[in-house]
């Protein structure tokens, strides 16, 4: 284990220029021209919203890649750290009103998301697999249905008029400031989840993934490995939440609802569930795909029947999503000039990308 | 080493130690004490809690009807049939439909069960099991058959399928709440002599059809070659088809009666409550509550789990203090816990 985390920084600063570094750092630099490139419109309702749906994708994808885990209640977190904010920020609405400063509530809304998600993982963690995602879809349709039925903190109405702080303002006057923090936000997100993959507990949460016995009887406790990834998990998760609130400015149940996780879910298997660079992939592909085909004709209202055929297309042929499709491009490439990399030399990577063909 | 040693002590005794002490709580609460409730507590007016645990063994039936159909898949072929609760509600629709095809008229508040014969009840419920086994069938035929083996990606198969039928049926059934009506033989309260209470016939019904169904499978998984088979391969697959049985027939066949149980409980559902978009993700939950406590492929888990569910949820919502009924939500998620807490397998499962 020390050995291939002392070995990865290494790697890591003696950086080759791959394709994979070329694309990130023009979509980087893409990302952060966007408003000088495209409308105000364009800004704000696809490439904001594609951000934090990208954030929220991430912590899904980020559990299933290192920790084996199919995560379907991180819209209920999310939902969680928006309602939470609402509560406290907000007066002369449904809920608590308590009209408390907003960084408050944006720290109270992280906290608390945070904490139920360590509970969920702590109840969840001695699952795997298909019943996991069994369990936690429980936790995301009872999240929503006490949202809805707890008129003291919600009701089915929502909450209205949450206000982000001063600095960023009303994202109908300023699109691009809450834009520049979303992005701010996800970048940060990308780059602590790359460090804390890398860490010693982020490997052993990779070792909980691949053998967990054996990861047992070498003394780790995997059920803490598990909670603990969840409750990081939770943490990324609330910040979309947070995002999320301050760009609508109203939450009610059915932003939280089965329909919501699902679409998080079809984001993270778009953009494959292997790479967590495929959540902001596939969160562009999901909004453009939402905003600009309800007004083709024959599609229209019909939306989520074309997402679904998308996302059942996508299981069907390439399980690694889009970012799998171009793994699999990428290592034909490589495979002609390169011996295939062995499994340490992928987990020094820090990466758990798996060869062309291997199971999901 | 002292100290690990109590640690351990704790690990072991103290779940099960603080679920007894908070369901004596509850029973003690319900029974004795339920100040500022709807009925005040059991001892005060045993009546209502007799309705109250009625309404929460009849609901169980439902509840039964419909998992067991999910626990009859997951258990033989470690299917998780996501688009369960949607094979719930396109059964509901279908039996909607026809049974408004054949009685005529309905208009905008639908029909009333004087209009409705037992024929045009039980008829419609039956036709809408079987196209929706027949949809089931195809599912899996097209779509998971050659996926066997990898669960997480047969659960994403279904989910997608799940989020394409909930949107054509939406589509063409519309967003508003419809509901199927009983027919006129059922549709009363029948006196049952405890009490004096009168108590609705189509509850009785519903848990008639619900014990029936029960006995059915447990017979045919005892007594017939298929079941015997069924029971054979949810314990080893693979020497099951080593022995040179066919077990893609009898998957197939699982899946059938799994995916009709859903339909059929579509078609009680729609009567008992009502039909809408939404229904569908309920009826999952349900599934999945029920089978995730009594444990998943047991059919007697099953049935634990529907009456532990049934009972949880309406005790919960009479027995809450009134301004806090709406938190009766709370307790489904508690009784997840406590059971998950103390069994990671459910009640009655086993490794896989």
């Amino acid at each position: 284990m020390n050995v291939v985390a002392r070995a990865s920084p290494i790697r890591r600063l003696g950086g080759a220029i791959t394709a994979d570094r070329v694309i990130g750092v023009v979509a980087l630099i893409v990302a952060v021209v966007a408003p000088l490139l495209f409308t105000t419109y364009f800004v704000s309702a696809v490439l904001t919203q594609a951000l934090f749906l990208g954030v929220v994708a991430a912590s899904m994808i980020f559990l299933s890649a290192y920790g084996g885990m199919v995560s379907l209640a991180q819209v209920a977190i999310f939902g969680i750290a928006g309602f939470t904010l609402g509560n406290a920020v907000t007066t002369n609405t449904k809920g608590l009103n308590l009209g408390w400063n907003p960084w408050i509530g944006v720290i109270l809304g992280i906290a608390v998301a945070t904490a139920v998600g360590l509970l969920f993982g702590a109840i969840a963690s001695r699952s795997t697999g298909i019943y996991f995602l069994m369990i936690t879809l429980t936790f995301a349709v009872i999240t929503n249905y006490f949202f809805g039925q707890v008129t003291q903190l919600s009701g089915f109405g929502g909450i209205s008029g949450i206000r982000a702080p001063a600095f960023i303002g009303q994202p109908e006057q300023h699109a691009n400031r809450l834009y520049y923090v979303a992005l701010g936000v996800s970048f940060f997100v990308y780059l602590l989840i790359r460090y804390v993959v890398r860490t010693p507990v982020g490997l052993s949460l990779q070792g909980v993934r691949d053998d967990p016995v054996r990861m047992s009887s070498l003394g780790y406790t995997v059920a803490l490995h598990r909670t603990v990834a969840f409750g990081f998990a939770a943490f990324i998760a609330s910040l979309g939440g947070v995002l999320f609130v301050w760009w609508n400015g109203h939450i009610d149940p059915a932003s939280v609802d089965l329909g919501s996780a699902l679409d998080v879910l079809v984001i993270a298997v778009i953009g494959g569930l292997l790479r967590i660079e495929g959540a902001w992939l596939g969160a562009v592909v999901f909004v453009i795909i939402d905003t600009y085909t309800r007004s083709i004709g024959f599609i229209g209202d019909r939306f989520h029947t074309l997402i679904g055929l998308i996302f059942l297309v996508i299981v069907l042929l390439s399980p690694g999503g889009l970012m799998g499709i171009w793994a699999s491009g990428e290592s034909l490439v490589r495979r002609r000039r390169l011996p295939r990399a062995t499994g340490i030399e992928r987990a020094a990577r820090g990466t758990a990308e798996p060869e062309v063909g291997e199971r999901v | 080493m002292r100290f690990h040693a109590i640690q351990a002590q704790l690990g072991r005794y103290l779940p099960p130690a603080v679920v007894g002490a908070a369901v004596t709580f509850a029973i003690v609460w319900v029974c004795f004490v339920a100040t500022n409730t709807t009925f005040g507590s059991a001892v005060h007016d045993p009546t209502d809690f007799l309705i109250t645990v009625l309404n929460g063994i009849t609901a169980a039936g439902l509840y039964f009807v419909v998992a067991s159909g999910f626990t009859l898949i997951f258990g033989l072929m470690r299917v998780v049939n996501m688009a369960h609760g949607s094979f719930f509600l396109l059964g509901g629709y279908i039996a909607l439909k026809l049974q408004r095809h054949w009685v005529g008229g309905g208009g905008a508040f639908g029909l009333t069960s004087d209009q409705v014969t037992l024929r045009n009840w039980v008829l419609p419920a039956l036709i809408a099991a079987g196209i929706v086994a027949v949809a089931g069938l195809a599912t899996q035929q097209m779509f998971l058959r050659w996926n066997q083996g990898q669960d997480l990606r047969q659960a994403l198969i279904t989910i997608a399928i799940s989020i394409i039928l909930a949107d054509q049926m939406l589509a063409h059934f519309g967003g508003i709440a419809e509901d199927i009506a009983w027919p006129r033989q059922l549709d009363k309260f029948v006196n049952l002599h405890v009490g004096s209470i009168s108590y609705p016939l189509t509850r009785l019904f519903i848990l008639a059809l619900a014990v029936a169904i029960g006995l059915g499978l447990w017979a045919w998984m005892k007594f017939t070659r298929t079941g015997m088979i069924i029971r054979a391969g949810v314990d080893d697959r693979q020497m099951v088809s080593a022995l040179g049985i066919n077990i893609q027939l009898t998957f197939a066949i699982a899946f059938v009666i799994g995916s009709a149980l859903a339909g059929f409980g579509g078609a009680i559902g729609g009567s008992f409550a009502s039909l809408a978009p939404g229904v569908d993700d309920n009826w999952l939950l349900n599934s999945l509550v029920v089978v995730i406590i009594g444990g998943m492929g047991s059919l007697g888990g099953a049935a634990v789990g529907a009456l532990l569910l049934g009972l949880v949820t309406n005790l919960s919502a009479t027995y809450l203090p009134s301004n806090y009924t709406y938190y009766s939500i709370i307790f489904t998620f508690a009784l997840l816990v406590v059971v998950l807490a103390m069994r990671p397998l459910g009640l009655f499962g086993r490794p896989a």
